[in-house]
């Protein structure tokens, strides 16, 4: 009986350090793999600023008083698409402070595709100017403006 | 998208959402190239900004002055103007830094350290007027193309530097010299190696002038970054675009320059006047040369209060491109009547001088002081807006301020 029990145990023993030693190298497999794949992974250093990436991307298109704050641009139909085709290469601003119809902006994105490396809007492009002009309509100023926006001072002697 | 590339990529879109934009070409990037912006996001502190400038562009940089910040009779750098095409070059060495003089009618091409320029050709220092071509921009109608300048995209420095005319014939200047065109280390804004954000020039006789430096000193210091740190071509009179920043290479050209911003409607107007709004061919539009007459009131600032009976003083600064300011006036009727004011003669050729006034107003009431400067040819800066053109350069119109009698 002892001999049969014995070799029970020591069937038991050989059949856990089998089951450990297939899942150490179902392991050390699945590591080999990852570290063929992408040899960065296991790069902890450079992973730690990926927490950083995530953080900010939450705020990225923050709507605030109808301002889509990271790019001042007016949150109105066809912003997105705005967005993603015409601050890459500039800043915002430049979108903004330029006033013009339709016929001129088509003209510039076409010096811009020409010259700029701009690339082809397709039916963006309709959603882009459609965006600009109803948003950012061309001025009446006239041959010269009113003096506007001053800032009203006591000027001392 | 391979897992290794994302994350490779996640780096520079960190990067890009911190400083407000995507970088597209992230992928492009020069390998050492960190944005300038990630450095310093705040332009007055990384550029030693006055906080009363105003930034028109963020990408690339273009802030301007208000007419009150001109008021010093030297610009100091917290008050001039910036006007970048593409981005700030990085890591510039000036102990390395070398310019190359070459073209088609260089007798034989040149490359000068810095340094050997700064002890081999006799050095000079003059007061010299920068004004960007589309100064003023912002009054057209039909608005134009491009940054909306107002009024104060000009300023008047201490350029220090050697002549360009020395250095050129040192190389030599062979007989068929039309033009040169200057080529610098600023990047383009799409990252692409192969394009420069801005290459332009001027004839051979601009570059011939005593005045038109190859400068490497500002007001008495090294060149700020943001204004071509460490070599500048200093070309007074003309659109500033003339005065490359950061130039490492000057060509000698037998034709007219035709770098980036010469051709097309760059820094060109109709040749023939046009009708608000016109379309005009690029092959009828025509390089801008020397800037027309201009003056600004820089005190008091546009708003002043003051009290019935006393008395104005006003001062401000006139410019005439490649000319002298021969007179200015003033008007508080809408030009009704105008009186002169004093005027001093420029510290040395393509200096701003400064006017000044006494004004005293009949009753009490809002009034617009406007000030015109009348050039050495007789021409005068016109009231209203001058020719419209499609791209919105040379408004030289007069300036105005405001002001009330209580």
């Amino acid at each position: 009986m002892s001999k049969e029990e014995d070799f029970r145990k020591y069937i038991k023993k050989v059949y856990r350090l089998t089951a450990l030693f297939s899942g150490l190298f179902i392991i050390a497999g699945g590591i080999l793999v990852i570290y063929s794949v992408n040899p960065d992974f296991f790069n902890f250093r450079k992973e730690s600023t990926t927490p950083v990436y995530v953080a900010i991307e939450e705020d990225e298109d923050t709507i605030e008083n109808g301002i889509h704050v990271r790019t001042g641009l007016v949150d109105a139909e066809g912003l997105m698409t705005v967005v993603n085709n015409c601050t890459n290469c500039h800043s915002a601003k430049l979108v903004i402070q330029n006033r013009m119809n339709e016929e001129r902006w088509n003209a510039t994105i076409k010096w811009m595709q020409e010259t700029q490396n701009l690339w082809d809007l397709g039916n963006n492009q309709s959603i882009i100017v459609n965006y600009l002009v109803t948003n950012y309509p061309p001025p009446e100023l006239g041959r010269r403006a009113n003096l506007s926006d001053i800032d009203w001072y006591e000027l001392k002697d | 998208m391979k897992r290794r590339e994302f994350i490779n990529k996640a780096g520079l879109t960190t990067l890009s959402t911190i400083i407000g934009a995507e970088i597209v070409y992230g992928i492009n990037l020069p390998k050492d190239y960190s944005p300038l912006a990630l450095q310093d996001p705040d332009p007055f502190k990384m550029f030693n900004k006055h906080k009363e400038m105003v930034v028109l562009n963020d990408k690339p940089w273009n802030i301007e002055a208000q007419a009150h910040l001109l008021d010093d009779a030297v610009t100091p750098n917290s008050c001039m103007f910036i006007r970048n095409n593409g981005l700030i070059p990085k890591d510039i060495d000036a102990k390395a830094w070398t310019l190359t003089i070459d073209g088609e009618s260089v007798t034989n091409k040149k490359t000068y350290a810095l340094a050997d320029l700064k002890t081999k050709f006799k050095q000079y220092t003059y007061q010299l007027t920068l004004e960007c071509g589309g100064n003023g921009r912002n009054e057209f109608n039909p608005p134009a193309k491009g940054n909306q300048w107002s009024v104060g995209a000009v300023h008047s420095a201490n350029w220090t530097g050697v002549r360009l005319k020395d250095v050129l014939e040192d190389a030599g200047i062979k007989s068929n010299a039309v033009y040169i065109g200057y080529h610098a280390t600023d990047v383009h804004l799409s990252m692409d190696p192969t394009k420069e954000p801005i290459s332009r020039g001027c004839p051979i006789s601009k570059a011939l002038q005593d005045e038109t430096l190859l400068a490497f000193k500002m007001n008495g210091e090294d060149i700020p970054i943001a204004h071509g740190y460490p070599l500048r071509l200093v070309a007074g009179g003309w659109p500033a675009s003339v005065s490359g920043k950061w130039i490492n290479r000057i060509s000698i050209r037998n034709k007219v320059h035709d770098g980036t911003k010469m051709t097309g409607t760059a820094y060109r107007v109709p040749c023939e006047p046009v009708a608000p709004g016109e379309k005009v061919k690029d092959e009828d539009m025509c390089i801008i040369e020397s800037m027309p007459v201009k003056s600004l009131i820089t005190y008091p600032k546009t708003g002043a209060i003051i009290n019935e009976g006393n008395t104005l003083n006003i001062r401000g600064h006139a410019w005439a491109g490649e000319l002298e300011v021969r007179k200015t006036e003033y008007s508080i009727d809408f030009g009704a009547t105008w009186q002169v004011c004093r005027i001093e003669k420029p510290v040395n050729r393509l200096a701003w001088q400064h006017f000044k006034a006494e004004v005293k107003f009949p009753k009490k009431g809002y009034y617009e002081v406007w000030a015109k400067a009348t050039d050495s040819n007789g021409v005068s800066q016109p009231m209203l807006l001058p020719g419209w053109n499609p791209k919105g350069y040379l408004n030289n119109a007069c300036h105005r301020i405001a002001v009330k009698v209580k």
